[in-house]
């Protein structure tokens, strides 16, 4: 086999929600792509309809069930399954991993280890960076991949899917894995950025939920352009703040990664995280919200896990704090708001 | 096991020496074209190198370097003055740049190249434990005339090797061991050599640092024993290339490799955390070689064996903390006097160890593959999920079987970290370690707000005090902790840590006081536990480093 070939090999993707869908979109306008779902009646629909949940499939993408077929069929595997599953489906795949894989995936949230007497819901929980693991630390302790990356960037899975521009980047330790998943993924109107910061791309990823969630919060109680570009730019100094603390380089939150995906999900109603704050700040119950959505919100769990983190390195993080007691304690969200106005930094970037 | 030395890959190499040195040099050559090819030129290389090499000669000499050093490098220098009169990139010049390159690189790998000689190895093999178990005997029963020949007392009870012996021997004869050991102390050579040939292994091919052969006597024997020289001077590129070459074709070669991946000594007492990555990266090299000059399923495989060795006292350790503290602490950190070491320190250390029932643990971690998968008895690798890896795939890229530099040094990175982790989890916990961690610690949380560690070092003999019943039930919460720590094989525990808190505090403490001149940790007329050496308690302390234990203070 040589390089000419690999234009050739199809791409396998793990994980069919929306994001999910509109990678392989993006995937099958290079390649032939194995889209795996666990639901058999997913799959058959696509088959039939070309279609899933209103969004187009492209005909290069074909659905399966068998997670042995795609394993075999493909070196370069995408996954793209919320975080809270990450590990036990990696549990799952583990078994058929070989050591010649490559794995990129393109989840935005963390995987966490609690102690049985540790409740993430509980507001004074401590969690330790040792607790805690990104995606890409997830597929190293669970297989035997060791070429492994991660992709992020601002991309609405909406706008992807009708074919907007858009653009991402690729870290991984490896050049050959930065390289494959640039050579399957970029298209004249995709974008593929650089790094090897694997960590710093992940943190960026995960973190910037959490400022979605309370952009569409202000959103919500009728805050305009000026209130927003508070939260964007407040929440970004908080996002590397907490980065640093948990060992990323805040560089990568200058980035595509960074303040490139920051923008797009604190600005639009596209954005899952953005429309649970909003509706929340209109005074809906988050169970009500969450039961009328039949995708993933990954800014909740992550919420939790860094309230926690914040309490262990007692780091200032006033939004995530603030946030997570709004969410989850029944506090009224003008207090909130009150708190941050009032809460004692006075520095501009002391971040960086 | 020594009937059959004839045949160690060891001696095959001495006897093969011309040969195996050309293979060197022809790799070491084609490394660096490589290496210059991506940044830089040849006439460049070697004018830096020349630069270097004369400041060496005139500002480290050592009375090893030969004696013909000044007049080569002027004949170098001479050559490289006429080839720059040609035009660049010329067929002549560059002609004449790989012939001084050649003539660089052959000269390292003489100068590089030990002999493994089978009469002094047999004379070692007799002459060395007999030389511990006599002065273990005398020592550690007084009456030097009457017990000299003496031998009720056996090394094997004083120096402890662990590990699973019989599998590590099946390796040996599967495949390639690179032995990496933790670095205390200028005996680990020693103790390591004692420890393989007391197990029945072969002898390693070990690089040994040039200083050791200043001293004639050292250099006599470890020269002949498979030894080469690594010199920390020369760190231009074509001496670090001959150096890899030296180290990848050997491993290639099927030759038992130790080296200790940390570089030098640790100086803080920690165990390694950032370990050295040239040398581990050739055996990455020489695994691909294997798998690309066999077929497939034959190829030899390399097994590394992470190893802890623990003292209770170390013969350097004051200087080597101190040497730490100067680097980390910059002003805030002054020296009051300066130390020696000198053979009769050496004895004396060798004394107290023996006399007093001290003991020296050497313990093997988990055989791994280069890609940190542990291994069974017949060196098969397995993951975490108890699935048999085939890691030939490891160097599949596009498909095929090849070399991919940046691949392969993070490769080399993630098996540092996994040699580094396999420290933590092998590493015996002894008693004079853990007091040492718990005392230390108990004073920092008591000048926490106001004092840094430099500042702590330098507290006045009565703030020291530490009341002996706070000090024993914090010695119970640890103790506490690092059971469960053992029990999920996160951590070793030496037999002692069994006693009861008074008798284990004991232990420790008499341990501790063996050696150092000042007391790093002992009761005193109050019954309190206290220390007359700050330095000393921080260094012991560092070896407990790692394990999150700071929080149970």
């Amino acid at each position: 086999m040589n390089s000419n070939n690999s234009k050739n090999d199809t791409v396998g993707v793990l994980g069919a929600g929306s994001f999910g869908v509109a990678v392989s979109n993006l995937l099958a306008k290079n390649r032939k792509v194995l889209l795996f779902t666990r639901r058999q009646e997913v799959a058959d629909e696509i088959k039939s309809t070309g279609k899933i949940r209103g969004m187009k499939m492209d005909a290069a993408i074909e659905p399966t069930t068998d997670l042995q077929l795609l394993s075999n069929t493909c070196k370069l595997i995408f996954i793209v399954v919320r975080s809270a599953h990450f590990r036990e489906m990696m549990k799952t795949l583990s078994p058929l991993m070989q050591p010649d894989h490559i794995l990129i995936h393109g989840t935005k949230g963390f995987d966490v280890a609690l102690s049985e007497s540790e409740l993430l819901d509980d507001e004074h929980i401590k969690l330790s960076r040792g607790q805690i693991r990104t995606m890409s630390e997830v597929v190293l302790e669970e297989s035997v991949v060791r070429r492994v990356g991660v992709f992020s960037g601002p991309n609405l899975a909406k706008e992807i899917v009708e074919g907007q521009l858009a653009g991402t980047v690729i870290a991984s330790k490896f050049d050959e894995v930065i390289h494959e998943g640039r050579k399957a993924l970029e298209n004249p109107r995709f974008k593929v950025y650089e790094s090897y910061d694997v960590t710093g791309i992940e943190l960026a990823g995960a973190l910037k939920n959490i400022m979605a969630l309370a952009a569409g919060a202000l959103s919500g109680l009728g805050y305009g352009q000026n209130a927003r570009s508070m939260i964007i730019s407040r929440g970004l100094a908080e996002m590397a703040w907490l980065g640093k603390v948990l060992g990323g380089n805040p560089q990568a939150f200058m980035g595509v990664a960074g303040v490139g995906d920051l923008v797009a999900t604190c600005s639009s109603e596209l954005s899952r995280n953005f429309t649970v704050g909003s509706r929340i700040a209109k005074g809906e119950k988050l169970q009500e919200i969450l039961s009328s959505m039949n995708d993933v919100v990954e800014g909740l769990y992550t919420v939790k896990i860094v309230n926690g983190l914040a309490n262990y390195y007692q780091a200032r993080a006033p939004i995530t704090q603030t946030l997570f007691k709004v969410l989850f304690k029944d506090m009224p969200i003008e207090e909130g708001i009150d708190y941050l106005m009032n809460y004692p930094i006075q520095k501009d970037v002391g971040f960086l | 096991m020594i009937q059959e030395i004839k045949k160690w890959p060891i001696v095959k190499l001495t006897q093969d020496r011309e040969a195996f040195l050309e293979e060197v040099i022809a790799d070491s050559i084609k490394n660096i074209h490589l290496r210059i090819k991506r940044n830089g030129s040849v006439h460049k290389e070697i004018e830096k190198t020349l630069y270097f090499e004369k400041i060496r000669m005139s500002e480290k000499p050592w009375k090893v370097d030969p004696k013909d050093e000044t007049p080569y490098w002027n004949s170098i220098k001479t050559r490289l003055l006429q080839t720059a009169l040609e035009k660049e990139d010329s067929e002549i010049r560059l002609k004449n740049e790989s012939e001084i390159t050649e003539n660089i690189v052959n000269r390292y790998a003489h100068e590089i190249a030990g002999k493994f000689d089978i009469g002094t190895y047999k004379l070692a093999h007799n002459v060395v434990p007999m030389f511990f178990s006599r002065l273990l005997n005398t020592a550690a029963q007084g009456n030097f005339f009457q017990r000299f020949w003496s031998s009720s007392h056996r090394l094997r009870s004083r120096i402890y090797i662990k590990g699973n012996i019989k599998h590590i021997r099946n390796l040996a004869n599967k495949g390639t061991l690179v032995l990496t050991p933790t670095h205390f102390s200028n005996l680990d050579s020693i103790l390591v050599g004692y420890c393989l040939d007391e197990i029945g292994l072969p002898p390693f091919l070990y690089g040994a640092g040039l200083n050791l052969y200043n001293n004639r006597f050292m250099g006599y024997f470890i020269n002949r024993l498979g030894a080469y020289k690594v010199d920390r001077r020369k760190k231009n590129r074509f001496y670090l290339e001959t150096l890899k070459s030296y180290s990848r074709i050997s491993m290639i070669r099927n030759c038992h490799t130790l080296f200790f991946p940390g570089g030098t000594r640790s100086r803080s007492g920690e165990i390694e955390t950032r370990l050295k990555l040239g040398l581990l990266g050739t055996a990455l090299d020489a695994q691909l070689y294997n798998f690309q000059n066999s077929p497939e399923g034959q190829a030899k495989k390399i097994f590394v064996l992470p190893m802890v060795i623990g003292y209770h006292f170390v013969l350097e350790a004051p200087s080597l903390i101190r040497e730490h503290l100067k680097r980390t602490g910059k002003e805030k950190y002054y020296i009051d006097r300066d130390q020696f070491s000198s053979s009769y320190k050496v004895f004396k250390f060798m004394w107290n160890f023996f006399g007093k029932g001290s003991r020296i643990i050497l313990s093997f971690g988990k055989p791994m593959d280069l890609f940190g998968n542990y291994v069974d008895f017949d060196g098969k690798s397995f993951g975490k999920d108890g699935r048999e890896i085939n890691i030939r795939k490891y160097f599949l890229t596009e498909g095929e079987l090849k070399s991919v530099p940046q691949r392969d040094f993070e490769y080399t990175k993630m098996l540092s970290d996994r040699i580094v982790a396999e420290y933590l989890k092998t590493n015996m916990v002894m008693s004079s370690h853990l007091i040492a961690f718990a005392a230390f610690e108990m004073l920092k949380k008591k000048f926490n707000a106001d004092l840094d560690v430099y500042g702590l070092l330098r507290i006045t003999e009565e703030d020291r005090e530490i009341p002996y019943q706070q000090f024993a039930e914090t010695l119970e919460r640890l103790r506490t902790r690092l059971f469960e720590l053992k029990a999920a094989d996160k951590v070793q525990l030496a037999a002692h840590c069994e006693k009861d808190i008074e008798a284990f505090i004991r232990h420790g403490t008499r341990n501790l006081g063996l050696y150092h001149s000042k007391k790093v940790l002992f009761r005193n007329k109050k019954g309190n536990i206290t220390t007359q050496d700050m330095n000393l308690l921080y260094y012991y302390r560092n070896r407990m480093e790692g394990y999150e234990l700071e929080g149970l203070i």
